[in-house]
């Protein structure tokens, strides 16, 4: 295919391969432990990272990084330990991380470029440094998963019972939240700030509707997060739109249709047992 | 272990905010006890089950489970909580619920030992054919049984059932009751109910709980006790006269 011969269409291709596989592992305890606007909160608290990185004069990505986790563990241990409700407390953060961004931008001399690419992505722009970072945030996260995938299965199903039998329900929460804001930092170069969440949530919906098995889940949502991002860049080179919503569009169509055709598989199943009773 | 006791309560208070749930509560479980705790809606039953599993900190007064730390304690227990907080769509089948059962620390695989002692845990509670099957496929009442098994594959020397027969039919109750006699001759077994019924034909000591400890044990209680915690006269508990309160079936 021609596209490839670009040498940042490989690079697209690369960062979608990496992307989705912290966004099929994390996405999916997203998911299942219900936590998608904790997520969005991250995402959004990060966008004080990007500004601080524009103020300093280094790589946004890079004060990224220890914004988002900062604020993940806000998030976490406020929701966990005060009475202020985890919404409130999601709500806060979101707001405070973003007006704190834009302050920073503010007090920036001179006009911020690529901006925009922060706040809604672009898989086309990524350059291989941060194709390196992306790498190394992929691999921890899939260690911490490797070895801990008991203790995060047990907590993310079942918290009161894991904490009888032993498991640190309040540190993992944590380290799962710092996941989310790890996977985010990568995810902001693809789909932005702003998309985010369906990145990370989309793909494990999609799934979620077929298998009702934790590793398979995981499998399935890298599979089909690499597919429609790959097929999502390729739409928005031919029909010249922006890559970060196209892919999210795509996403999207896909899961409503997913969620017919279940409806549909039910509803032939039922018959077939009718039938044969 | 001294005298065999397995939970020790030493004047414990508990406060939630300024409320008091639990006033000078004082009272010990031995090796093979089967205890019920009885008692009206917000007395204490639940609170009480969680301080022994280090789940709540007590405000005054010393617990030890074991011999020792609640924490610490907790891991010879086999716990049922009252309410399921889960969503039953999450993914996992019964096989890896019950196993769950069988955490012992991290870095750990489950081991053949381990699995045996899972489908063990699902044959004692009539649930084997049903490992495979997903969560959101059980009746209310399997799933009772599963979260049963998921307890009792710990291997626990004490056994918490938080209101074991919510949502399970009577003719099931029965038998979950009996096999928790049989459980008994394991471990001790300690259960919050309301079924007062039951609790004549199978229990040893009844612990009556509304805030106070009020009735300890069917040789050294009197049924005034009892009302006094219900506010209401009980007829139905009759230790020490008629166990049962209805005649026997003919067969």
């Amino acid at each position: 295919m021609e596209i490839f011969q670009y040498e940042f269409m490989r690079n697209a291709v690369i960062a979608a391969v990496l992307v989705n596989v912290t966004c099929g592992i994390v996405g999916t305890y997203v998911v299942i432990k219900k936590i998608v606007f904790i997520s969005g909160g991250i995402s959004h608290a990060a966008f004080g990272g990007i500004g601080l990185g524009y103020f300093l004069g280094v790589n946004p990505i890079v004060t990224a990084v220890p914004f988002s986790l900062l604020s993940a563990i806000t998030i976490g241990l406020i929701s966990k330990r005060s009475k202020l409700s985890e919404d409130a407390a999601i709500g806060i953060i979101w707001a405070a991380g973003m007006a704190l961004g834009i302050i920073f931008i503010n007090l920036t001399p001179g006009y911020a470029p690529d901006l925009f690419s922060y706040l809604f992505g672009n898989i086309l722009t990524i350059p291989v440094s941060d194709l390196y970072i992306m790498l190394v945030l992929d691999s921890i996260i899939i260690l911490i998963i490797v070895f801990f995938f008991k203790e995060f299965y047990a907590v993310s199903f079942d918290e009161e019972f894991s904490t009888v039998i032993g498991i640190p329900n309040r540190v993992l929460y944590l380290v799962l939240l710092c996941m989310v804001a790890l996977s985010v930092v990568i995810l902001i170069r693809i789909v932005g700030i702003i998309l985010v969440i369906a990145l990370l949530t989309i793909p494990s919906s999609i799934c979620r509707q077929f298998t009702y098995n934790m590793k398979k889940l995981i499998t399935s949502s890298i599979i089909t997060g690499i597919i429609l991002t790959i097929a999502g860049l390729w739409i928005s080179y031919l029909l010249n739109l922006a890559s970060g919503a196209t892919i999210i569009i795509l996403l999207a169509i896909v899961f409503f249709f997913s969620f017919f055709a279940k409806k549909v598989i039910t509803a032939v199943r039922r018959l077939e047992k009718k039938d044969s009773m | 272990m001294k005298n065999n006791v397995v939970v020790d309560f030493k004047n414990v208070f508990f406060y939630y905010g300024e409320r008091p749930v639990l006033e000078d509560v004082s009272f010990s479980i031995k090796q093979n006890d089967f205890i019920a705790i009885i008692g009206p809606n917000g007395g204490g039953k639940t609170t009480l089950l969680k301080i022994m599993l280090g789940l709540l900190k007590p405000d005054k007064g010393t617990v030890k489970v074991f011999g020792k730390d609640p924490e610490e304690g907790r891991k010879l227990i086999g716990y049922l909580p009252q309410n399921i907080f889960f969503d039953l769509n999450f993914p996992i089948n019964v096989f890896d619920t019950v196993i769950m059962g069988r955490y012992r620390g991290p870095l750990k695989k489950y081991s053949e030992k381990d699995k045996k002692s899972v489908l063990d845990a699902l044959e004692t509670v009539g649930m084997l054919e049903y490992k495979n099957r997903h969560i959101s496929m059980l009746s209310a009442g399997q799933l009772q049984r599963i979260l049963i098994a998921r307890a009792i594959a710990r291997e626990p020397e004490l056994l918490l059932l938080d209101e074991p027969m919510a949502s399970v039919d009577p003719e099931t109750q029965k038998s979950i009751y009996e096999l928790f006699l049989e459980l008994n001759k394991r471990m001790a077994v300690v259960f919050v109910t309301h079924d007062i019924g039951a609790i004549s034909i199978y229990v040893d000591r009844v612990l009556c709980l509304n805030r106070k400890l009020f009735y300890h044990g069917p040789k050294e209680g009197s049924l005034g006790k009892l009302e006094e915690a219900y506010s209401c006269p009980v007829e139905i508990l009759a230790h020490g006269i008629p166990h049962r309160v209805l005649g026997r079936h003919k067969k």
